[in-house]
């Protein structure tokens, strides 16, 4: 099919598309990437008055790190991330979920803003956002604020943002130097969404782990942190033994649905499984 | 919503036209330019038929509106035979079977190209990953990953004599 009729903008700055989202006030779209939201829109299962298209915002795209936190412009797609030397070097986590974001062509215009918020539960990037604590500055017709990952998913494809308000940049803490990191998916071709995936880093101190992080995604109606698996690390170290207690409660913190893809039970079950082999291969892979 | 006009660069031309904002950049591809190479499958990202490059980069034209497109640099399938010259990869396409019907190949040879513009040398499994964005309904995608590695060293060697690559 082909998309129903729309107004079209393709503003230059930020004020005037925020300024056009208040005028449509709440039936326009942002278009970013449009991996998500074109498709929705030629099966008319999306059918704005108006696009608001934020392709032509070059202020939007950058990758940049300023004191020990990597801020990207929601506008960076999720190629030049892949490819991206700061992200190699400061967030190896995000380039390696990257690489399980649907494929090359799709990544070449995907951007990192239109992912997270079209929060779709079984994403990568969501899941990446939620793991390592980062948060998103918004830009409303009231002016900025932020919003922390904790704070944003509300449910399937919903966040806590308004429609008026256009994402303008995503933050991640640069991971600590060393640290180690794995995202672990199973899907059941490549590219495709995952069924469930699992962000982990650990930094550690000798034996001890002095802070492990941990998401899943795929395994609810939004990116889960698995905070009581991360404490049984945090308190009872690295070894097979905490490995393995935290993957078993990992399968307890969350609370998957049944959908045509897989059954609840089987994701608690891949919930359980991808755990354990992020947390062995995140031993073996530091940052640099 | 009145049309707009556009203005791009289609395998080194400079094109316009005028077409409404609704419009997918693959249908203005074949139904404004008549470049009826570039295929539509599934209009939702799936299959891969309708991919191109964009400044230089493969992309799926059903995923663009042809409006996003104004100002840009496209290659489509037919940008690759030069002076009558098929292309390093059309060639090994050819030799190696890597089609039956056809109707995959344009977006095929456009993801390889990519592929191969940003890994030269890859090995088999960066093939199949690379080319896991395209579906086949006909060859099996045996003979697909054959021609791909088979004209990644001819490509090497094209660039570095400054042809066609
Ligand atoms: C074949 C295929 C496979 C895919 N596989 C995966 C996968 O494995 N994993 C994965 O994570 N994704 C996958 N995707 C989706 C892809 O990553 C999308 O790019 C992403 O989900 C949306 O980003 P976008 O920039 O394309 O946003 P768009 O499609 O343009 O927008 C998506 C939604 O977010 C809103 N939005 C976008 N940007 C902003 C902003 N700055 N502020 C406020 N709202 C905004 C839009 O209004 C829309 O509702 C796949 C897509 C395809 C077509
Ligand atoms: S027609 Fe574009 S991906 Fe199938
Ligand atoms: S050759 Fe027929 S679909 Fe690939």
């Amino acid at each position: 099919m082909k998309p129903a009729k729309f107004d079209y903008h393709a503003p230059a700055s930020v004020d005037e598309a925020v300024e056009l989202l208040a005028r449509y006030g709440g039936d326009a779209k942002v278009l970013a990437g449009g991996q998500s939201l074109v498709p929705l829109l030629n099966f008319r299962l999306a059918r704005p008055a108006a696009l608001v298209d934020v392709n032509r915002i070059a202020a939007l795209s950058y990758v940049r790190e300023v004191d020990g936190t990597v801020a990207f412009g929601a506008m960076t797609r999720q190629r030049t991330i892949e490819f991206s030397p700061v992200v190699a070097s400061r967030l190896p986590l995000l380039r390696e979920a990257t690489r399980w974001v649907g494929h090359l062509p799709i990544r070449s215009r995907g951007t990192i803003g239109g992912s997270i918020a079209h929060a779709d539960p079984s994403a990568e990037y969501p899941a990446v956002l939620t793991a390592l604590g980062g948060e998103v500055e918004v830009q409303g017709p009231r002016g900025r604020r932020t919003v922390k990952a904790a704070d944003l998913f509300e449910t399937y494809l919903t966040t806590t943002l308004a429609p008026e308000e256009l994402v303008v940049e995503v933050r991640l803490p640069a991971m600590p130097a060393g640290s180690g990191y794995a995202f672990e998916e199973f899907a059941r071709r490549h590219g495709d969404f995952a069924i469930v995936g699992i962000a982990a880093m650990l930094v550690r101190d000798g034996a001890r782990c002095t802070s492990a992080r941990l998401a899943a995604a795929g395994a609810g109606p939004v990116p889960v942190r698995l905070r009581a698996a991360e404490e049984i690390l945090e308190r009872d170290g690295l070894g097979d033994a905490a490995i393995e207690a935290a993957a078993a409660r990992a399968a307890e913190l969350v609370a998957p649905d049944s959908d045509i893809h897989a059954s609840a039970e089987y994701r608690r079950h891949l919930t359980s499984v991808l755990t354990g082999r992020a947390l062995r291969r995140a031993l073996k892979t530091p940052r640099p | 919503m009145n049309d707009v006009a556009l203005r791009l660069t289609v395998n080194g031309q400079p094109r316009e036209g005028r077409c409404a904002p609704r419009k997918l950049l693959v249908d203005f591809l074949r139904e404004d330019l008549a470049l009826t190479g570039t295929h539509v499958g599934c209009e939702h990202g799936i299959c891969g038929a309708c991919t191109i490059l964009v400044n230089g980069e493969a992309a799926r034209s059903c995923l663009m509106l042809a409006v996003q497109a104004d100002g840009a640099e496209l290659v489509t399938i037919e940008g690759l035979m030069r002076d009558g010259v098929l292309h390093p990869l059309q060639e090994a396409f050819r030799e190696h079977h890597g089609l039956q019907c056809g109707f995959c190949t344009p977006g095929m040879l456009m993801t390889a190209l990519d592929l191969l513009h940003v890994k030269p040398e890859p090995t088999e499994a960066d093939v199949r990953e690379g080319l896991s964005a395209v579906l086949c309904r006909c060859t099996g995608y045996h003979g697909i990953l054959k021609a791909v590695q088979a004209a990644a060293p001819r490509m090497v060697t094209a660039a570095h004599q400054g042809r066609n690559a």
